[in-house]
This record gives structure tokens, C-alpha cells and sequence, in this order.
């Protein structure tokens, strides 16, 4: 078995890869997201401890 | 046996303890994900009636099982956090939300997907499917309210109600919806055959505990900001290492 | 202070609900017209032909009515919240989820009520069978007082909220959906020649249902609201 023929999945690649390829991306996308929400919650905390320290 | 459990619901222990679980969550999931992927596609022969497109099933039934068991979940941890005024309860359930949602989502993108070879529609109005997508509009309804109520605590309290009427809904909506559906004569491909292959069943799964896996990992990952959010105004956040710069 | 029986209590929030809402009938009009607009447009929307018609004809006076008991459900609450009414009610010693019962039985009858009756009207528009009609009024009469009492825990969870108008429907209309298949498969029923009674009777299992849990779920909602 070749690649090309892995690929087109006889005829349904399109649908395959299509429901991996979402699922994929939407695991990448969510696992961002909170790694951004993160890095915005620690930033946040920053600021509020050093407007805390201006006072 | 004397462990003390209310040690671990402590936001203040329990961050620190999620913390250390995200990465044993979280490789073992990629790993059984790849593990399940390669049977689903290397191992597993061709299904004698749905030929190459039967292989989306490893991906949408678990995603079908996660989003149904995540709701329940929330609602519990929801309900726990109402009845006991647990506060790490109430933001596990807020937590948990999106990552259901998405799962949701996924299935019903790939139930269209799957629709589209086998019954020649993207969308059919079959029992789980429908189920599914009204799965959805109570996971968008529960993020909604949630984020349109700005103190923190009635937020909590109030899509706590509305998760567990939500659940006390979900069988007579899924029982209605399939009643409906019979009456109206629906589809009658079925997802999975009579008999599957050992293969196709180990390929499900592996990916079905990938997604476990996954889920848990994202969640514990998620709490962890929204714990540092509410707190952020206690001591032992001001004194975490990471806040400091 | 003298003890009210719990029918009492009931009658009085009505007859106080009732009045108040009297003095501002247009409120009950909207939403009667909004019903009887909404269905007209269909046949406007898909074009006259009686046959297609008279399948939807359920469908879409359903549809149409549990958007018009979305539409009122923001009043159910709100005036007695900005004037402090609710506070009171809170805090009288009375059972609170009789008188939420009260509050939503009235609004039943100032939005359910009015669509029953006019139902049969617009039925015919739609050259629905004598038969249907009386299965689509009986189907409403056990159906709309479900969609009142699920729209009350809605319409709880969402006091106060900026935008709560469309919020509520968000929340509301999942959980409406099986009022809506069990109604719509009543007359369906009929019209193909079957008998509608189990439909009607799963349709009162699901009112007796939110007649014992949604007053309490109303109260509870409304303790949190309020804090």
C-alpha cells in the first residue's frame, strides 16, 4: 500500500481526514487557550501586586 | 483510613496538586491517542459494508461518550459545590464546561462527516445526533450564564441550578427525541455494525482513553488559572513563585 | 396576623398578579398578536399549498407559541424585583414556591391561556380537520403551563441580567423540546389516524412532573438571585 492510496482512503479521504483533521485541530486550539489564559492570569496577578506595592 | 480529603479541596493545595498531575495526564493521552490511531488506520481491516469511511467512528463515538459523561460530571461537581458551598467544586463545573462543549462539537462535526458518505446528507435528523446537538445548546446555555453574571459566586450558584435541571432534562430529551425519531421513521445505518473486529474495538478504545486522558488534563490545566483568578486576592497566591516576576 | 391556607395564598397572588396585569393590558396583547403573526407568516414564508399546510399546521403553531412564552417570561419576575416586591416575598414566612406556583399559574393564564383559545383560529387557517383542532387545543392546555413553569427557572436565573431577554431563551428552549415533540405528536397522531392518548398522557406526565419540582427549582433560583 502506497501513501497517495493511504491518503484517498478509496474515495473518502475527504471525510476521514476531514473528522481527524478537526478534531486535531480543535485539541491544538483549546490546549492554546488555556495556555494563554494562563500566561493572562499570571500577568494580571503581577500587575495587581505591583499597583498593591506603589500604594 | 485516615486521608484527609478535604485537604486536597483546598484551592490552595489542590493547585498545586493539579499542577503536578497535568503532564501524567497529559502524555499518556498523546500516547494512547497515537497508539489508537495507528490500529485505527494500520491494524484494522476495511468494513465489509461502510468501507474506508467507517474509520471516523474512532474518533466520534468516544467524543459522543465524552461530551454525555462530561455533562454529568459537571453537573455533579456543580451540585456538590451548591449543597456543601464547596468553592473548587463550582470551578471544576466551570472548568469542565468548555471542554464538554467542544467535545459536543466535535461529534456532531464528525457524525456530518460520516452522514454525508453513508446516507448522502450532511445532516440527518437521527436520535443521537439530535440528542447531541441539543447536548450542545446546554453546554452554550450553561457557559452563557455563567459569563453574563459578574459576581463570581451567584455565576456559580445559578448554572449550578441550571446544569442539574439540565440533567434531570437530558434522559426525557433523549428519550423524546428517539420516540420522535421512530415515529418519523429515521435512519437505519447504524454507526456500529453487528460484530466488530478486535482491532476496530482496541483502536476504540484506546482513543476513548486518550480522550479521558485529555479531558482531565485540560481540565485540571483550566482550573488552575480560574482558582489564581478567584483567589488572586489571598495570601498563598501572593506568595506562588510563578507570581512572582 | 392571621394564617393563610396554601389555596388562600395561591388565589391571592393570582388575583394580585391578574390585577396588576389588567391595569397594563397591552403587555398580554403583544405577545397574542406576536403569536398569531408569526404563525401567519408561514404560509407567507413556504407559499399557500393547503396539503404542505396542513402537515406543518402543528409544528408550526407550536413553534410559534413557545416563542411567544418566551417573549413574556422576562415579565414574570422583573417588576416585582425593581419595585422590592420580591424581597418581600422572600421574606414572608409563607412557603416561597407556592407563591412562585401563584406567580407562574397567572402567567399562564395572561400568555398560555390567550394562545390556547386562539389557536383553533389559526388552525383553520391552515384548514386543519375538526378532529386535529380539539387534540391541538388539548395538546396546548397540558403543554403551555410546562413551558410557564420551565421558563420561570429561567426567567429566576437570569434577574437582574443585562441582556437577560435573549439569555433566557438560550436557556430555556433546550430544555422545552420534549413539550414540543410530545404536542406536536399528538395531533400528528390524529391526523394520521392514530390515537393521541399516549402523547397526551406523556405530555401530563411532564406537567405533573414540573408541577412538583419547577416551583421549588423557581424559589431556589430566586434565593440565589437574590443574595
Amino acid at each position: 500500500m502506497n501513501w497517495s492510496e493511504f491518503f484517498a482512503m478509496k474515495g473518502y479521504g475527504f471525510y476521514v481526514w476531514g473528522s481527524y483533521g478537526m478534531a486535531l485541530l480543535i485539541f491544538i486550539i483549546e490546549i492554546a487557550l488555556v495556555r494563554h489564559k494562563r500566561t493572562i492570569t499570571l500577568q494580571e496577578l503581577r500587575m495587581l501586586r505591583d499597583a498593591e506595592k506603589e500604594e | 483510613m485516615a486521608i484527609n480529603w478535604f485537604k486536597y479541596s483546598a484551592p490552595a493545595t489542590f493547585y498545586e496538586l493539579a499542577g503536578k498531575l497535568v503532564p501524567w495526564f497529559a502524555w499518556p493521552s498523546a500516547l494512547l491517542f497515537a497508539i489508537g490511531v495507528y490500529i485505527g488506520f494500520f491494524v484494522a481491516p476495511t468494513d465489509a459494508v461502510q468501507g474506508e469511511a467507517y474509520r471516523i467512528i474512532f474518533i466520534h463515538v468516544p467524543s459522543s461518550i465524552l461530551s454525555m459523561f462530561l455533562y454529568l460530571i459537571m453537573a455533579g461537581y456543580a451540585a456538590l459545590g451548591l449543597i456543601f458551598n464547596t468553592r473548587l467544586s463550582s470551578m471544576m463545573a466551570s472548568a469542565l464546561a468548555p471542554t464538554g462543549a467542544l467535545f459536543a462539537f466535535i461529534s456532531l462535526w464528525t457524525g456530518a462527516l460520516w452522514g454525508k458518505p453513508m446516507w448522502g446528507a450532511w445532516w440527518v435528523w437521527d436520535a443521537r445526533l439530535t440528542s447531541e446537538l441539543i447536548l450542545l445548546f446546554l453546554y452554550l446555555g450553561f457557559i452563557a450564564l455563567h459569563a453574563s453574571i459578574d459576581d463570581p459566586r451567584r455565576a456559580d450558584r445559578a448554572s449550578a441550578l441550571l446544569a442539574i435541571v439540565g440533567s434531570v432534562n437530558v434522559p426525557i430529551i433523549y428519550f423524546s427525541v428517539k420516540w420522535w425519531n421512530t415515529l418519523h421513521q429515521g435512519s437505519t445505518v447504524k454507526f456500529t455494525g453487528t460484530s466488530m473486529h478486535v482491532a476496530m474495538q482496541q483502536a476504540m478504545f484506546s482513543v476513548l482513553a486518550a480522550c479521558w486522558l485529555y479531558a482531565i488534563a485540560v481540565t485540571l490545566a483550566r482550573v488552575r488559572s480560574i482558582i489564581l483568578e478567584r483567589e488572586r486576592n489571598t495570601q498563598w497566591v501572593a506568595e506562588l513563585p510563578e507570581a512572582r516576576s | 396576623m392571621n394564617k393563610l391556607s396554601l389555596f388562600g395564598l395561591l388565589r391571592l397572588v393570582i388575583g394580585r398578579d391578574l390585577m396588576l396585569a389588567m391595569r397594563r393590558r397591552a403587555d398580554v396583547l403583544t405577545t397574542l398578536i406576536f403569536f398569531v403573526m408569526v404563525v401567519s407568516l408561514f404560509p407567507l414564508g413556504v407559499g399557500p399549498e393547503l396539503d404542505m399546510l396542513r402537515k406543518m399546521a402543528p409544528g408550526v403553531v407550536w413553534v410559534a407559541a413557545l416563542l411567544s412564552s418566551m417573549l413574556s417570561l422576562g415579565r414574570m419576575f422583573s417588576a416585582d424585583y425593581l419595585d422590592g416586591t420580591l424581597e418581600q416575598m422572600l421574606l414572608a414566612p409563607q412557603s416561597l414556591s407556592v407563591l412562585v406556583l401563584g406567580k407562574i399559574l397567572a402567567h399562564w393564564m395572561l400568555s398560555g391561556l390567550p394562545l390556547v383559545l386562539m389557536a383553533p383560529v389559526l388552525g383553520l387557517q391552515f384548514d386543519m380537520p375538526v378532529q386535529a383542532l380539539w387534540v391541538l387545543i388539548a395538546s396546548l392546555l397540558l403543554g403551555t403551563p410546562v413551558l410557564s413553569m420551565i421558563g420561570a427557572v429561567g426567567a429566576a436565573l437570569t434577574l437582574g441580567l443585562r441582556g437577560g431577554g435573549v439569555l433566557v431563551s438560550l436557556l430555556v428552549l433546550p430544555l422545552c423540546i420534549p413539550v414540543l415533540i410530545f404536542g406536536t405528536g399528538a395531533v400528528e397522531a390524529v391526523s394520521s389516524g392514530m390515537s393521541a392518548v399516549s402523547h397526551l398522557s406523556l405530555l401530563g406526565a411532564l406537567l405533573l412532573l414540573a408541577l412538583v419540582l419547577t416551583p421549588w427549582v423557581t424559589a431556589q433560583a430566586l434565593r440565589i438571585s437574590m443574595e
